[in-house]
């Protein structure tokens, strides 16, 4: 008990608020998030999209989280069990945890840490490893083929969007992401970081496992990849986890590159959620826009374009704060 | 504070013995990364927020990643047999160096002498503290670690490189 005051600071009830909002949050997200994209979808191929269930089908998707509820969890004959049971949580639980250290606006933060960077990348870094559990455990071709592409993308962008991190945190001089949003007062990171920002995001794509890089769950190739022999609310687990991930990642992009919450008139969580949703917008029209790449075309243009260019805008970077 | 301690010193124990004992290669590989997890705990109890997020990233993250990956690629789906239980001698040998070791272990521990951590100066946080002895006091180690990275990598693709043409 002394350890938890000690950690919390005494303020275990504002942990516990925090977290039921996340779990609100990120529900709402994922089932704004899928009528969105399928909205999207539907008007850049000239069509209307989902129109029957609610306004412009705006609770279709409610109405198909209640159908995936209800169906039957099929556990295939020749799958490890205890590994086949646990990936889905293992994909959810860090992605839930990082948004512990998010700062929504000036004060709506559960928990600002001074290694909140490291916090969520460390997290972010478990999905693949749910990816690997989820298609080894499942004992089919196709599942495994998805994990280890899922590991090869990692090996590609993770650099990369690490080293891209740097340079804003370079300015900052702080790992926190309340210190980041606070170094952006007079102007967004965006404009002294284009390069970064630019970078960020592709990065981010590959991270959300998204096209055109969403080879671990390629539809036409591998039938869905990691997640072929999960079913009911498990599938809906991992479809989750990719949506809310999809926040997350562009809710860093909004905190390094667009100055977070700042923004003039409205309070800072309505700018701070419309700078979000704006970022996941551009994600969506990426995936209308460009072919999927081949696993070694990933490679080649993360290893021999990504990381030169993120290691040539540190050094800038570097060098500028050093000069100045 | 004391029992958290316990509790992931011994699932760190528990987690990394289970790693030995798994005659499956992919599940030994998924216990240590619950023996990296209870380290990474240790470290947070020991206020080192920076070094707990680094090994979760480095360890967990990235080096399991590609631990696994060999494993999925070398298609160890079946565990391997058991070895045969071998002669007379190389049991003796193996409780004979078990032994040895256990006391050699024992030994140093009475032997050693617990001084307090060293804290970094004040109003500064880990993360600050950790840059600040790496830049100065162990500049020189930690410049030569990464020529040795540098020269791992070169061996690396040699190796790879050398088998194709």
């Amino acid at each position: 008990m002394e350890f938890l005051t000690q950690m919390l600071g005494a303020d275990v009830a504002r942990m516990v608020v925090g977290l039921i909002a996340i779990i609100a949050l990120v529900s709402v997200n994922a089932l704004f998030l899928i009528w969105m994209e399928r909205k999207v979808a539907a008007h850049m191929q000239l069509r209307p999209g989902p129109m029957e269930v609610g306004w412009h089908g705006a609770v279709q998707t409610v109405a198909d989280a209640v159908k995936l509820m209800g169906k039957e969890l099929i556990t295939p004959t020749d799958v490890d069990r205890p590994v086949y049971h646990l990936a889905p949580i293992v994909i959810f639980l860090p992605v839930l945890l990082s948004f512990l250290v998010i700062p929504f606006s000036q004060t709506l933060i559960i928990r600002d840490m001074n290694v909140g960077v490291l916090l969520i990348l460390a997290f972010a870094s478990l999905t693949v490893l749910a990816i690997l559990m989820a298609g080894w455990a499942s004992n089919n071709k196709y599942s495994v083929l998805g994990a280890i592409r899922s590991v090869a993308q990692t090996v590609a962008y993770e650099i990369p969007l690490l080293i891209t991190l740097m340079s804003p945190i370079l300015m900052v001089g702080s790992f926190s992401l309340a210190d980041i949003v606070a170094a952006q007062e007079r102007y967004w990171f965006v404009l002294t970081q284009p390069l970064a920002f630019i970078l960020y995001i592709v990065c981010a794509t590959a991270e959300t496992n998204r096209a055109p890089f969403d080879l671990p769950e390629a539809e036409s190739e591998l039938v869905a990849g990691f997640h072929t022999e999960y079913s009911g609310m498990k599938f809906g687990l991992f479809f989750l986890a990719e949506y809310t991930n999809m926040f997350i990642v562009s809710a860093l992009a909004t905190i390094f590159f667009l100055g977070g919450w700042r923004g003039p008139f409205l309070p800072g969580i309505f700018w701070f959620l419309i700078k979000v949703y704006a970022i996941i917008f551009l994600l969506m029209w990426f995936r209308w826009t460009f072919p999927r790449v081949r696993f070694d075309q990933l490679i080649t243009f993360a290893w021999k374009i990504l990381i030169p260019l993120a290691f040539a805008n540190l050094l800038i970077t570097a060098l500028i704060m050093k000069l100045r | 504070m004391q029992t958290l301690f316990y509790i992931l010193a011994g699932t760190a124990l528990v987690a990394g013995a289970l790693v030995v004992f798994q005659t499956h290669p992919l599940r030994s590989a998924l216990w240590l990364i619950v023996n990296f997890f209870a380290v990474a705990g240790i470290y947070l109890l020991a206020s080192a927020e920076f070094i707990a997020a680094i090994q979760i990233i480095v360890y967990a993250g990235a080096i399991m990643v590609l631990f696994l990956f060999v494993i999925m690629l070398l298609n160890l789906r079946q565990p391997e047999e058991p070895m045969p239980m071998s002669a007379l001698g190389s049991r003796i040998l193996a409780v004979t160096l078990a032994v040895t070791t256990g006391f050699l272990v024992m030994f140093g521990l009475k032997q050693a002498v617990i001084i307090p951590a060293r804290t970094g100066p004040p109003g500064l946080g880990n993360t600050e503290s950790v840059a600040r002895l790496l830049f100065t006091d162990y500049l020189l180690p930690f410049e030569v670690t990464s020529v040795l990275l540098l020269v791992a990598i070169v061996g690396a693709v040699i190796l790879s490189k050398s088998r194709l043409k």
